[in-house]
């Protein structure tokens, strides 16, 4: 059974026509004088996670904001699909860093919010709410508020309400950022087992170099001033040897050395 | 602990009728009379139907006066919260409004709009309505950023996060608003009945004291504190109704 998840795995991530689910061209955008992002262009491959990766106002949340139509570009533009972005669409869904549940909400209605706002009829919105809620692993919480449930929880709600839509890519802030040293570790497995099950791209903004090496198989690092793409890196070989033997293989550490190594010279 | 909260006030209530009685009986001033005989004529005043009578002027521009401070009040405020125009263009008069000195200008509202029920509506609403914009518009500014780019991303129509988002997350600041311009708003009607010409329960108060009945005076004072606490309480309860989850606090402040 294992193995030929395996196998299945493998085939499908070497498979060179996979094409971009998103595709960003020559992104710029200014705040006044500011050069938040200079002529970025970067391609986001179907069915994989890319982390964005960088220090801090290298400009990852930025350029998420643009592909996610939240921020308007000042130059170039965003194809989902190949359909060019001008806003917020039914193909992109958004986990947010500070999860930006609605306090006066129930989890069910919080995780139903986005097929509300879709026109969705208030059955099957509740029906399919309760079942992405019960994949969280939160089934018993439907009635609970925000405020009862710890940062974990209300992250695993964010994620509930975006795949509840059922987008095709999901564009996640730095998602575990807020959540305690463990829970993050549980939620990167679990993030893992979700790319592999779920047949969406994923766009990754995170600060944790560890965090982007563990659950990338794409990984974009950004440097400030100006903003560039720097390097594209893509972990080849540990990505098929389990959770558990990950943070011990030898690709790993590299990987996050090398990361390390080029990203020290930006940190003050 | 819903029980202790109850207890509680009631402690309170107790512990304050009993300094009133006890500064009554001292006394502190001839003027000031015990709590016991300020409730006897309280309830000779019900029960002879004066005290019916005088709200039956008193409530007139009380309730015309709040509700259109609490209707015009959080409509206006919405609409300068959410735009930068009208934010210039109204915000003065509101903070004006609410540091002028009322009682130095009623002579003008009187020269305006005569002796009637006009002049008193409008004191009420010169009272009531700048806490409660200056709330609202406030409030609607500070909704945070996330709850809105949230509803942007998952489509939400513009009406929608304002209905669904934006007064929800304002609600316990325009609720805190209305129960601040509620209470301005009495004291706004017992003013105008005291400057403007005397009647209802502000006549009560300037009748009884010009022949020196200060617990009849006292009665009607008390009568309004406790008509206001009433008045308070039921606008907690249309927001526990209205907005379930808010009281419990919010998440990610």
């Amino acid at each position: 059974m294992a193995m030929s998840q395996i196998n299945h795995k493998t085939t499908e991530k070497n498979s060179t026509d996979i094409g971009s689910a998103v595709s960003v061209q020559n992104i710029s955008k200014n705040y006044g004088d500011v050069e938040a992002l200079r002529d970025m262009s970067l391609e986001f491959p179907r069915g994989q996670l890319t982390s964005l990766l960088g220090p801090s106002g290298c400009g990852k949340t930025t350029l998420l904001k643009i592909i996610a139509g939240l921020l308007e570009p000042t130059s170039g533009h965003v194809e989902v699909n190949g359909i060019n972005v001008s806003g917020p669409g039914p193909d992109r869904a958004f986990v947010f860093q500070d999860f930006a549940l609605l306090p006066w909400a129930t989890v069910l209605k919080n995780v139903a919010f986005g097929l509300q706002m879709r026109g969705v009829a208030a059955s099957e919105r509740e029906a399919i709410a309760e079942r992405y809620i019960k994949s969280v692993g939160l089934a018993g919480f439907e009635n609970s508020y925000p405020h009862e449930l710890s940062g974990g929880m209300r992250q695993r709600v964010g994620l509930a309400r975006a795949l509840s839509v059922d987008a095709d890519v999901l564009l996640m802030d730095e998602p575990f950022s807020a959540v305690d040293e463990q829970t993050r570790r549980k939620f990167q497995e679990d993030l893992l087992s979700l790319v592999r099950d779920e047949n969406k791209t994923f766009i990754f903004v995170t600060h944790s170099i560890e965090e982007a090496v563990y659950v990338s198989d794409q990984i974009a690092i950004l440097l400030p001033r100006p903003s560039r793409v720097s390097e594209i890196i893509r972990p080849s070989s540990f990505r098929n040897k389990g959770v558990d033997n990950i943070r011990r293989d030898s690709e790993y550490l590299d990987i996050v050395d090398n990361i390390w190594s080029s990203l020290r010279t930006y940190v003050e | 602990m819903i029980k202790r909260a109850n207890l509680l006030k009631i402690v309170s209530a107790v512990v304050l009728c009993s300094a009133w009685e006890i500064a009554g009986r001292i006394p502190v001033s001839y003027a000031f009379p015990t709590f016991l005989d300020s409730m006897r004529s309280f309830f000779e005043m019900i029960g002879n139907g004066m005290m019916l009578e005088a709200y039956k002027e008193t409530l007139q521009p009380l309730v015309i006066g709040v509700l259109i401070s609490a209707f015009l009040g959080i409509g206006l405020g919405l609409w300068i919260g959410l735009n930068n125009f009208f934010d210039w263009l109204f915000s003065p008069i509101f903070i004006v409004m609410q540091a002028a000195p009322l009682a130095a200008l009623i002579p003008l509202l009187v020269l305006a709009y005569g002796i009637g029920l006009t002049s008193k509506v409008m004191v009420v609403c010169i009272m009531a309505m700048p806490v409660i914009v200056l709330n609202t518009s406030g409030a609607v500014r500070n909704t945070p950023e996330s709850f809105k780019e949230m509803g942007k991303s998952f489509l939400a129509s513009r009406a929608s996060i304002l209905l669904r988002i934006i007064i929800p997350a304002a609600s316990p600041v325009i609720f805190a608003g209305l129960r601040l311009g509620v209470s301005a708003g009495f004291i706004g009607a017992i003013l105008a009945e005291l400057k403007i010409t005397p009647t209802g329960v502000g006549d009560i108060i300037t009748y009884s004291r010009s022949i020196a009945d200060y617990p009849s005076m006292y009665a009607a004072i008390f009568s309004i504190i406790l008509l206001a606490v009433l008045f308070l309480n039921l606008i907690e309860k249309l927001e526990t109704v209205l907005f379930k989850g808010n009281q419990r606090g919010y998440v990610s402040d």
